[in-house]
């Protein structure tokens, strides 16, 4: 990519082969968008036992990552949490 | 030797049966003995590709069914005498034919031929099951394009969990005017994707349309894309051929403008 596509907006190619890497990630790793979104709703659930986070703006996906053996790249769940208040809620004591 | 190759991609339309024309007449050009196997049971195009549809007596479910012999089944082709064709039934389903009988059969042609190419069908069914049955290797045809990508990709995991495990690519209708807009993802990208061998890229040439229309594939002649196709074939022998400028398609015909690319 030259200097003179920095000024240029993102072509269509180029989202193709975005697109195209995420998907096979997920098509590979047999996941489902059920599956996936089991597991939002369960990391909802075990991050909301110590913080308040932002539900609604949650965003999980499988991408890809380099390996940090060297050895090319590899699949990685990538997410995204946004925490609305650090503190941590008192745990009822037992 | 004898190579048994199935020409793959998962999805339909994007070339199989124009690269298994071509791969096979060039091989026949350089002088291998070849049979081509439409395995498309159904669904038969291989032989009007090659220009052969008028001649055909028995087909492939014959042979398997044991109605003739292999030999009276197959077609000698019109320019090249060690070129044959083993062309698919039009009247039948996928489930005539079996793994085990594809086997069988694939078993018999070694003997006589160097290379046994088989055109596979579209999906991932009883069809494709078949043609994969006997193979050593395959060449996975995709295009530029996001549902080809995905295919092929799903292609290449069932291959290998089916233990073929030479399996290389071919790019077909690349558009380099696209690529270079940015509109289109390269050779490159591709193979970044899908991580096989590449074995070769076509472009999208109108000559492909044409040499259809006639029946005779353009394997070998000036054309870029019959240039592509024989560089493919010399690979497929194992000859180390420099990969072709693919930019010089369309209003700039220079000569075979060759040029060394890192793959």
């Amino acid at each position: 990519m030259g200097l003179f596509d920095l000024f240029n907006k993102k072509k269509s190619g180029d989202y193709a082969k975005d697109r195209l890497k995420l998907l096979l990630v997920s098509d590979r790793a047999n996941c489902s968008p059920d599956i996936m979104e089991q597991i939002k709703n369960d990391i909802i659930e075990v991050i909301s036992r110590y913080m308040e986070i932002d539900a609604s703006g949650l965003d999980i996906q499988l991408t890809q990552t380099e390996s940090e053996g060297g050895n090319g790249t590899v699949p990685a769940l990538y997410a995204n949490i946004p925490i609305k208040d650090m503190k941590t809620k008192s745990k009822p004591v037992k | 030797m004898s190579e048994v190759i199935v020409i793959t991609s998962g999805k339909g339309g994007v070339g199989k049966t124009t690269t298994t024309a071509n791969v096979g007449t060039g091989l026949a050009k350089l002088d291998k003995k070849v049979v081509l196997i439409d395995t498309d049971i159904g669904l038969r195009n291989l032989d009007v590709v090659m220009g052969l549809e008028n001649r055909i007596v028995y087909n492939l479910v014959d042979v398997v069914e044991g109605s003739c012999r292999y030999k009276q089944a197959l077609i000698k082709d019109k320019t090249y005498p060690n070129l044959f064709l083993l062309p698919s039934a039009q009247t039948k389903d996928k489930t005539s034919v079996t793994p085990e009988q594809m086997k069988k059969l694939v078993e018999e042609l070694k003997k006589e031929f160097d290379y046994i190419i088989l055109d596979c069908p579209a999906g991932i069914e009883q069809g494709f099951k078949n043609a994969i049955a006997a193979a050593d290797r395959a060449l996975i045809v995709t295009t530029p394009e996001v549902s080809a990508i995905r295919d092929a990709d799903r292609i290449i995991g069932l291959l290998e969990a089916n233990e073929i495990k030479k399996t290389d690519l071919i790019v077909n209708r690349i558009r380099m005017d696209m690529v270079k807009r940015g509109e289109m993802m390269s050779i490159e990208d591709v193979v970044e994707i899908l991580a096989i061998d590449l074995i070769g890229a076509v472009p999208d040439d109108e000559n492909i349309v044409i040499s259809t229309n006639q029946g005779q594939p353009l394997v070998g002649d000036n054309s870029l894309a019959g240039r592509a196709y024989m560089n493919i074939c010399k690979r497929v022998l194992g000859e180390e051929v420099e990969y072709l400028d693919l930019n010089d398609s369309g209003f700039f015909k220079k000569l075979s403008k060759l040029f060394k690319k890192s793959n």
